[in-house]
């Protein structure tokens, strides 16, 4: 244990090390940038993102340029004089007009993806989203299947503070994300979720499938993906909910058609069977 | 030039001795000087909760807090450096320097100026109280969105009422500066002739007049929501939670050109006189603050882009803030071609004028990013956002400040800084910055959410380089306690009255260190 820690330390300072050396961004490829992810709606976004990104590079080229160039060449210590002139209109006029011109370019295709996004209709299941504090309830409409997620046990002990811990974060795979029971959904099918909370505001945030939504009270708001590739796929609450905002993970499986319909059936199994135990859970988690 | 200084005093007309001095001033210079040590020393409170922030995340586990300690860390983390080090700041210049910038002898309402500082502490008082009160501090973030912040204990009365004491303090030092700007320039100081620092605080003083009732009204709704059965954002009740975030951000945004616009002042200040050539296009400059000014109150909402709004205003409020590029673009772009051609040098307050125009403009770029509400999806309330938000106040609002206090302390105390100290604490909080706060992208596009006191794996080394990063800005700002100790001793030797060879304006036309009354004549401006 001990040996982990002091090789973790080791790991870090080589780490900070080639931080620190230009050019050492590419040991750091993984995880540095938004996932592509694996619906539509996230790979619009990964475009739309990964363009706004390249103009403000082009951008930021030209003026950090024109800044390190006058600050290597303008300077009193090369002996320049400085000059006159103060202002110039048909250059202000320029770049005002330009940029305006670029902002023009960039919000076309955003306005286009936005409207792709916020289109609701036409869906194929739906399943209602409830968050609590500090976990979320699922309710798959029209099927009869409906169950608590929460932060796995492992993650739990581990996320303890540290003269409570009984296990390291370190040996706990997906270390707080990580539920009890996952969100099973088919792929290829349009999933939208209907969104609200019990107590304060929570936000829906799966990164691989796009896009996060706020959960709350009183309000039902809306959310849909439709994944394209069979896999598992984390997120966490967005909105901070009180104590432990950090320990409310979202897990979504995405499986074919026939193993999801299985998976319905075993799941009304075993509310049939827990019926009772369920509603005294659920009496407890209302207090 | 010097030694005329030390004939002119009028000593009858000094300061009175000991702590009457400070507590019944009506002097714009002390009170300058109080809020300007009060705002350090908020700099220093706020930044020890940062401390304990990147101490909890340096890695995963949770290793020295309770996440309710945390939460609470984090959100008076935020309304210390906001309402009082960062506000003060610009207070504070903004009574030393603007009767000096256009020629006043002091500010239009020394009394109300006195009582405007002295209920800055009152107000802090009642915050960090909270910390000893059932319940703690508060923890709901310092955006307070209910229904959270209505599980708030006993702190959260203390919370209301110190944010409406820091409100009215922020409200008579408004009107107090507007007074003194419309009332008391010197004969031939037009408003086009102000300097560029004066106009970005009286469009700020209008601002902040504008909003702070704004808030004002959102917290008192919430403590009738809390203590007298309202339901203004209580759904059950027939309220709206959305709505107490629309209140407050349409106090949000203005607020935060608030932190902003003055140094936007200072930068088109420092960076003429350091390259020895007139500011880029002045007019263009005021015009752009102004327009600014505008934008942000038709922004608001961009905030709050996943609470559920219709397509066409998700589109207006994309636009309008798209839009807020151009201005900002412009007034980078003016002070770009001000250096262009100069003949500059590079003393402190240069460096961080600089590092402001690099960093603050990276800041810019990540806005504008999350100004399109699509990838918002993705941004909204991760890592991404905290460091957005960093840039511009950091490197941004804290950097300017530094800069101005480089740049006018010679004029404040009469002694030369240590320009070794001073190009030692900017190179260390420069290169700090950046490392505690760049990886903060990574971490947000990557999915960490922020104000979460624990992570999975997968964050972690870029929060322990993060950490880092942090600790060592934290500690270089002992530097700048130093340097500032140090000049007030005696420096490194009597600062001329122009101080800096490129230097132009009224202030610079006074003795060094400025004589406790300036212009009791007014002074002609051609």
């Amino acid at each position: 244990m001990f040996k982990a820690k002091l090789s973790g330390a080791i790991r870090h300072t080589v780490l900070l090390g080639l931080f620190l050396l230009p050019g050492s961004a590419l040991a750091f490829r993984e995880g540095i940038n938004l996932p592509r992810g694996v619906t539509s709606i996230s790979s619009d976004i990964y475009d739309l993102h990964m363009l706004i990104f390249w103009i403000c590079v082009a951008i930021g080229v030209i003026v950090f340029g024109a800044m390190i160039i006058s600050i290597f060449l303008h300077r009193k210590s090369r002996g320049v004089e400085p000059a006159k002139w103060h202002h110039n209109t048909a250059v202000e006029v320029v770049w005002t007009a330009v940029p305006f011109l670029i902002l023009v370019g960039m919000a076309i295709p955003s306005a286009r993806a936005l409207i792709d996004i916020e289109d609701y209709r036409d869906y194929d299941m739906s399943i209602q989203v409830t968050g609590y504090q500090w976990f979320w309830h699922y309710e798959y409409r029209g099927e009869d299947v409906s169950f608590y997620s929460r932060l796995d046990d492992d993650s739990n002990r581990a996320r303890q503070l540290r003269a409570h811990r009984e296990i390291d974060p370190l040996d706990v795979d997906n270390y707080l994300l990580e539920v009890d029971n996952r969100v099973v959904v088919p792929v290829d099918q349009k999933v939208l979720l209907l969104l609200t909370a019990n107590d304060v505001i929570h936000a829906w945030w799966v990164p691989e499938l796009g896009g996060k939504k706020d959960a709350i009270p009183g309000f039902v708001n809306e959310l849909w993906f439709e994944i394209s590739e069979p896999g598992v796929y984390r997120g966490q609450c967005a909105e901070l909910c009180g104590r432990d905002h950090g320990f409310m993970p979202i897990v979504v499986e995405a499986v074919e058609q026939e193993e999801y319909e299985a998976w319905l059936e075993e799941m009304r199994d075993r509310n049939a069977e827990n019926e009772d135990a369920t509603q005294v859970s659920a009496i407890d988690v209302a207090r | 030039m010097s030694t005329a200084t030390d004939t002119h005093h009028d000593e009858h007309h000094g300061p009175a001795k000991g702590m009457r001095r400070w507590l019944f001033t009506t002097n714009h210079k002390d009170i300058g000087t109080l809020y300007l040590w009060f705002s350090l020393i908020m700099f220093f409170v706020g930044g020890a909760m940062a401390m304990v922030i990147r101490a909890e995340l340096i890695q995963p586990g949770m290793n020295l807090v309770d996440p309710m300690f945390y939460n609470q860390m984090v959100t008076m983390h935020a309304l210390i450096m906001i309402f009082g080090a960062v506000m003060p700041a610009f207070v504070g210049l903004a009574n030393w320097m603007i009767p000096m910038m256009v020629g006043a002898p002091d500010m239009a309402l020394p009394r109300m100026n006195n009582w405007s500082f002295w209920i800055l502490p009152i107000g802090f008082t009642l915050l960090l109280m909270t910390f000893f009160v059932p319940g703690g501090a508060p923890a709901a973030g310092w955006t307070i969105y209910p229904p959270l912040s209505l599980q708030t204990g006993d702190a959260f009365p203390l919370l209301v009422f110190g944010i409406h004491v820091l409100g009215i303090s922020s409200i008579m030092g408004a009107i107090n500066i507007i007074v003194t700007i419309m009332n008391m320039r010197a004969p031939g100081m037009g408003l086009l002739k102000m300097p560029i620092f004066v106009w970005g605080w009286l469009i700020t003083a209008y601002l902040l007049i504008a909003v702070m009732p704004v808030l004002a009204g959102a917290v008192t709704m919430l403590l009738t929501d809390k203590y007298f059965g309202t339901a203004f954002f209580d759904a059950a009740g027939g309220g709206d939670p959305v709505l107490f975030q629309h209140i407050f951000w349409f106090f949000g945004h203005p607020e935060v050109y608030i932190m902003i616009l003055p140094a936007f002042g200072i930068i088109s200040e420092i960076i003429p006189t350091f390259a020895r050539k007139k500011l880029f296009g002045y007019s263009a400059m005021v015009y752009a603050i102004a327009a600014i000014a505008f934008l942000s109150f038709i922004v608001w909402a961009h905030h709050m882009f996943t609470v559920g709004m219709p397509v066409a205003g998700l589109l207006f409020f994309m636009f309008t803030t798209m839009l807020i590029a151009v201005p900002t673009g412009v007034k980078i772009f003016n002070w770009v071609a001000t250096m262009w051609r100069g003949a500059m040098t590079f003393e402190t307050p240069m460096l961080y004028a600089l590092a402001f125009l690099f960093l603050f403009t990276i800041g810019g770029f990540s806005g504008l990013m999350l100004a399109i509400v699509p990838a918002d999806f993705q941004y909204h309330d991760s890592y991404f956002v905290v460091a957005h938000f960093h840039y511009v106040l950091v490197p941004g609002a804290v950097f300017a400040i530094m800069a101005a206090v480089y740049y006018w302390l010679p004029k404040w105390t009469g002694y030369m800084y240590s320009e070794f100290w001073g190009k030692t604490h900017f190179w260390l909080s420069t290169i700090s910055i950046n490392v505690t706060f760049f990886p903060q992208h990574f971490l947000g596009l990557a999915g960490m959410p922020r104000r979460i006191p624990d992570y999975a794996v997968q964050f972690t080394d870029f929060n322990f380089i993060s950490s880092i990063g942090a600790f060592v800005f934290g500690l270089s700002q002992l530097i700048f306690v130093y340097v500032i100790i140090h000049c007030i001793r005696g420096g490194v030797g009597r600062a001329t009255d122009r101080v800096w060879e490129g230097s132009h304006g009224l202030e610079w036309t006074v003795p060094s260190p400025a004589p406790y009354h300036t212009f009791e004549t007014a002074p002609e401006v051609k």
